[in-house]
């Protein structure tokens, strides 16, 4: 049936002259989909006022972009985002014109250009050894001499030509076995200093002349007691450092040529002090910060290098560098929590007991603790000094305050997504006022009014516009409730900060946001991470006046056997409902396809010894885990040691008494060969996959009959070589082989060996297929290959008669332990790009043709037909593999500009793409998530089942009612005519 | 009957038919004159009206048998319209393929209809009906074997299993390499 289904189908396709590129007009830029773009967090701020009609500051962040944002709105002038593994280092404002950036480890040194964050120069530098990184640009320059920026990195201290990025000299000090600690220019002096130590027990200091990097003077002194690498510079001529039992502050004077220092214990600065005391590498000017267990120090060095006291701050507080007011003044912002409130404090660095500025500001409770503050004065028209301060808080986010308020706000921890979840919006009530619907019946006349003029081309430019205007902002689609079609949801994200944000699908607005207690830094949890988030409760039926939660999962620290923890959320109204904190470890989480009576779904958390955890914990979901216990299992990874485990429960735990623990057992294991095999990538069925049928009509209408099983894995392997970066290894040395393997008996259904190829695999499992991609090293290109999986012991139902009756065991459950015949059919093709990520479209009963979603190396997403990866192509099919639609077989995957998901756009950094079906059959939800964010609606095979968006419905009434009319005239007529007709 | 009409009438434009062929007295208002005898007169009369119906009833079956016989034209065009629109599927051929079908269908249909001018007790109607029924079903085999070369009838396995839901697998197993 469905043969003649498709035959009709194509017949339609062809005559809607449909390609295979589903691509978008203009116009229809923004009407599905959303682009966010973010930073991430901020790391170092600099601030640029020369000119008072540029209000900017460039900031570098750790997702590794640097940015220069607009200080009266927070938006973006310029960006960029460097690879994941150039990580900044250090980042300046040189002559006033460029941004100075050093990144990669201290390797490589750019210049942008401050207007428009052109790239300038870019130099490469070379070290030896790892060491500090510092960035030096001088503040004062003169215009006869060249304008050098200092960089040390790699042991090595460099300086580079602030013009054109040439390196001038390089003095290695590496190789007298100096750690670095400090370099400063000294301006009056006209030389650079650097200080470090040797064997961290003598003292060196080294006088440098900047022109030509030759040694003017070189004084040392021991310090038999050892030195930490805890360093922080209080003036040109003052460093602050900590011995190496970090209980005795050393203050080490340089000047005249001599060194000289001085003791003073911690404990006489603060006398209850305990633990480990860390110094802040803020830049105070005269003061420095100290860290301990329970208090933020500050101190003042005097005269001699001796320390006093200034203040000892109880709460969370955060410290900014001193700014200069003038040649003389300088101040420090003091930012602080008290009472739920923020104080940011300015004080004048010489006098500590006065405040230049006290602000409190009220700040939402979601956004935790500030972690960084750079403050900038301007003079404001009475001469006074006005400050603005650039505040980092907890959860990433980035505020400017300025006269005791909040100026703007930019949520970048959504730059930092880990994972995503989708949830039901509330069931639209009834009850809506008489008035609002006759307002909204008005509009929506007009607005169809104006559409229809728009179709008539009737439409003046103004209506052009306002026509795109109403499409764009649609209150249609930003609305609370669930819609017919289900393009309307909750997207609940975790982010790297430990805060969930609820995102409308509509125009991707935050709809709540909560900074997770439980992923907070505690006493209880030193270091926690999230890692997954999950559909905890998903209420339908019986429980629908329940709102929905979901599961968030972390961890308590980086290792694998770190504790975990546990944290339900309400998906409607963002609470924290309930918090497990501290629990076993977490390895891995395995959703069960079984709900209790609540509708809360049963997970299995397996913990590092492979033992698994029955969530919730309630009676009812036991009872129910027991009656299934003997059907699951569980598999785990290990791809260090090349093994693959299957286990199954042997009963409750033996060494406590929980009853919800469960003991594994081991049940077959595959192990690879290590010295020719490394495992590089695996990959599932997604749980919620759903597949519409198992059998496959083909040419000359007949049949195959996939493979569907949830429980496969793929497994891709390479030579222990060939898992470095590309080239690293010869096309001889190097292979891939993949896997199929069958996750409760442990059998391996297929196995291939790809020669002269390696990693990195990106692979997509779905229905009785999968999609790895790769890199050939013979032909120097990335590949992709399909491996479709069809039963064979199936194979044999081909008897109409049987089917029509009925008598046949098609739709029987099936054990895998009945070890089905399977046969793999595989096919590869050249693929331009590379690849960050690699998905499929999901719809909602699994009908609608795929389409594969590829996150490329230009953070972009392209849609690629899946018919295109068939391994049944052929160089010249039939007539009738033709009918089927089987597209010729070609070398290479073509890629067709307009089947770019993200047309014009770009997801910075791109890491994830998550599909989620529509309600609506034809369509899917694509939300692409990186430094910045992207959603949008696709149709893999065209909005077959509804109507499209700019449907001209006045166009329809106005059409039948004219139709009446006539009807009404012409019959009015006809009677006439006749009337005559009887007279005559 | 209006073609009857000009069999019998041979160039007459009208006829009014005086000859009362009632035999039942009772019937009329008006008695026999005296003298008059009604058996004479059906006698002489006879001859002429057998010969009539006898000619009637062979233009009713002739016709029968022509009536009959027209769905063979008909087959025949629609044979050379079939071969015309070709195996593909599309509109024009679909058309075709289902007026094919339709046609046969509705004829079957009023096959009493059809035959029923020449209804007749002389007149022997089954032969040319199963004649026409056969004709028609003819026309509706070809429309059928047209559906089938275009490939709309269920005749193949997939078009029977091509909906059949995954079958559902006993085991469920989960895990993988472990969350980073």
């Amino acid at each position: 049936m469905a043969a003649i289904g498709t035959r009709v189908l194509s017949v339609l396709l062809f005559l809607s002259l449909s390609n295979l590129a589903s691509s978008l007009y203009e116009d229809q830029v923004g009407l599905m989909d959303w682009h966010q773009k973010y930073i991430g967090k901020v790391k170092h701020a600099v601030f640029h006022t020369q000119k008072a009609g540029r209000k900017r500051v460039v900031v570098s962040t750790e997702q590794n972009v640097i940015a220069s944002l607009d200080l009266r709105h927070g938006d973006i002038y310029w960006r960029h985002v460097l690879g994941a593994d150039d990580a900044i280092d250090g980042i300046d404002i040189a002559l006033g014109k460029y941004v100075i950036t050093l990144s990669s480890g201290g390797s490589i040194l750019r210049a942008w250009n401050l207007p428009d964050g052109q790239l300038v120069w870019e130099s490469i530098l070379k070290g030896s050894n790892p060491s500090k990184i510092m960035l030096i640009v001088p503040t004062s320059f003169r215009v006869d001499r060249e304008n050098l920026i200092f960089a040390f990195a790699g042991g090595c201290l460099h300086a580079v030509s602030s013009i054109d990025g040439e390196i001038i000299w390089r003095k290695d000090f590496a190789a007298k076995s100096l750690e670095v600690q400090q370099v400063i220019q000294a301006p009056a002096e006209e030389t650079v200093r650097v200080l470090g130590y040797v064997e961290s027990s003598q003292f060196h200091a080294y006088e440098i002349n900047p022109r030509k990097g030759d040694e003017i003077k070189h004084v040392n002194v021991d310090f038999p007691g050892g030195l930490s690498a805890d360093t922080v510079l209080v003036s040109d001529d003052v460093l602050v450092a900590l011995d190496a039992t970090r209980s005795v502050l050393l203050t080490i004077l340089f000047q005249d040529g001599e060194i000289n220092f001085r003791k003073t214990q911690i404990l006489s600065l603060v006398d209850d002090s305990h633990g480990v005391v860390e110094i802040l590498p803020c830049k105070l000017a005269d003061m420095f910060a100290l860290k301990t267990n329970k208090f933020l120090v500050l101190a003042k060095v005097m005269d001699g290098g001796v320390v006093e006291l200034v203040e000892k701050i109880k709460e969370a507080a955060a410290l900014s560098d001193a700014v200069s007011l003038s040649e003389s003044q300088q101040a420090i912002a003091l930012a602080r929590h008290e009472n739920q409130k923020l104080h940011i404090i300015i004080k004048p660095v010489h006098d500590w007991n006065i405040d230049l500025l006290k602000e409190t500001i009220k700040i939402d409770n979601q956004r935790g603790l500030v972690h960084k503050v750079f403050i900038n004065n301007y003079v404001r028209t009475d001469r006074s000094y006005g400050f603005r301060a650039l505040i980092v808080m907890e959860d990433h986010s980035l505020l400017l305050i300025q006269q005791g308020e909040i100026v703007w706000c930019r949520e970048d921890g959504l730059a930092s997504v880990i994972d995503v979840t989708t949830s039901e919006l509330p069931v639209e009530k009834d009850g809506v006022s008489v008035s609002k619907v006759e307002q909204s019946l008005f509009e929506w006349l007009k607005g169809h009014i104006l559409k229809l003029k728009g179709t008539l081309m009737l439409a003046s430019p103004e209506d052009v516009a306002a026509i795109q205007n109403m499409r764009l902002k649609s209150s249609e689609k930003s609305k609370m409730t669930r819609d017919h079609n289900g393009f309307r949801k909750l997207l609940i994200v975790l982010t790297g900060s430990g805060k969930v944000f609820a995102l409308h699908t509509g125009d991707g607005r935050i709809v709540w946001s909560l900074l997770v207690q439980s992923l907070r830094k505690s006493e209880k949890c030193d270091y926690p991470t999230g890692l997954r988030i999950y559909p905890w409760q998903v209420p339908h039926h019986h429980a629908m006046d329940e709102n929905p939660s979901v599961l968030v999962v972390g961890r308590c620290g980086p290792s694998d056997d770190a504790p975990g923890l546990l944290s339900f959320i309400d998906a409607y109204k963002g609470e924290e409902l309930d918090s497990l904190v501290p629990i076993h470890s977490i390895v891995q989480v395995i959703p069960l396809p079984f709900t209790d009576s609540t509708e809360q779904r049963l997970h299995l958390l397996v913990d590092a010894n492979q033992r698994a955890h029955l969530y919730p914990r309630s009676p009812k979901a036991l009872t129910i885990f027991r009656s299934e216990i003997s059907n699951i299992y569980w598999y785990s990874v290990e791809a260090d040691n090349g093994i693959i485990r299957g286990h199954v429960s042997k009963g409750s735990c033996s060494h406590d008494e929980d009853e919800y623990c469960f003991d594994p057992k081991d049940l077959w294991s595959v192990v690879l060969p290590a010295e020719s095999e490394k495992i590089v990538a695996s990959e599932t069925h997604k749980i919620n996959e759903v597949v519409h049928t198992q059998a496959k009509a083909i040419a000359d209408q007949d049949v195959m009959y996939k493979y569907i099983s949830k429980n496969l894995l793929f497994l891709a392997t390479t030579a222990p070589k060939g898992s470095g970066e590309i080239g690293s290894a010869t096309p001889e040395e190097s292979w891939l082989v993949v896997y199929l393997i069958d996750t409760i008996t442990g059998r391996i259904l297929h196995r291939m060996t790809h020669q002269g190829s390696q990693a990195p695999v990106h692979a997509v499992f779905s229905e009785n297929w999968v999609v790895y991609h790769y890199f050939n090293l013979r032909a120097h290109r990335y590949e992709m290959s399909v491996v479709e999986i069809y039963d064979q012991s199936r194979a044999d139902n081909k008897d109409v008669l049987k089917l029509v009756v009925g008598k046949h065991n098609l739709t029987s459950p099936v054990s895998l332990y009945s070890r089905p015949e399977v046969t793999a059919k595989s096919q590869s093709y050249f693929f331009t790009h590379s690849v960050k990520a690699i998905t499929v479209t999901s719809t909602a009963k699994g009908i609608t043709s795929k389409q594969l979603l590829i996150g490329t190396i230009g953070d972009q997403v392209l849609a690629l037909d899946k018919r295109y990866l068939d391994p049944r192509r052929t160089v010249n099919p039939t007539q009738a593999e033709k009918e089927e639609g089987m597209i010729p077989l070609t070398d290479s995957l073509p890629i067709i500009p307009q089947s770019y998901v993200t047309h014009a756009l770009k997801v910075e950094g791109l890491r994830g793409i998550v599909t989620v079906p529509a309600k609506l059959e034809s369509t899917t939800l694509v939300f692409t998530y990186g430094v910045d964010l992207f959603f949008t609606r696709l149709a893999p095979s065209r909005t077959y089942d509804s109507l499209t968006e700019d449907f001209s419905y006045a166009l329809l009434l106005i059409t039948i009612a004219a139709l009446i009319v006539a009807i009404f005239v012409t019959w009015i007529w006809s009677e006439r005519k006749d009337l005559q007709e009887k007279w005559r | 009957m209006e073609k009857g009409k000009g069999v019998m009438g041979a160039g007459r434009r009208w006829a009014v038919d005086f000859t009362d062929n009632s035999t039942s007295p009772a019937s009329r208002d008006v008695p026999d004159p005296l003298g008059f005898s009604r058996a004479s007169l059906d006698q002489d009369d006879s001859a002429v009206s057998r010969q009539k119906k006898d000619a009637e009833a062979n233009w009713k079956s002739q016709k029968a048998w022509e009536v009959a016989q027209a769905p063979f034209k008909n087959l025949m065009m629609m044979g050379f319209m079939m071969w015309m629109s070709g195996s593909t599927v599309h509109l024009f051929s679909i058309g075709i393929t289902f007026s094919a079908l339709w046609q046969p269908l509705s004829a079957l249909q009023g096959v009493g209809k059809v035959f029923e001018p020449y209804k007749d007790n002389k007149v022997e109607l089954l032969v040319p009906k199963l004649l026409y029924i056969a004709l028609n079903l003819g026309g509706l085999a070809l429309g059928v074997w047209k559906l089938n070369t275009l490939g709309l009838l269920p005749t193949h396995a997939s078009d029977w299993v091509s909906s059949l839901p995954p079958a559902q697998e006993v085991e469920y197993s989960g895990g993988g390499i472990p969350l980073h």
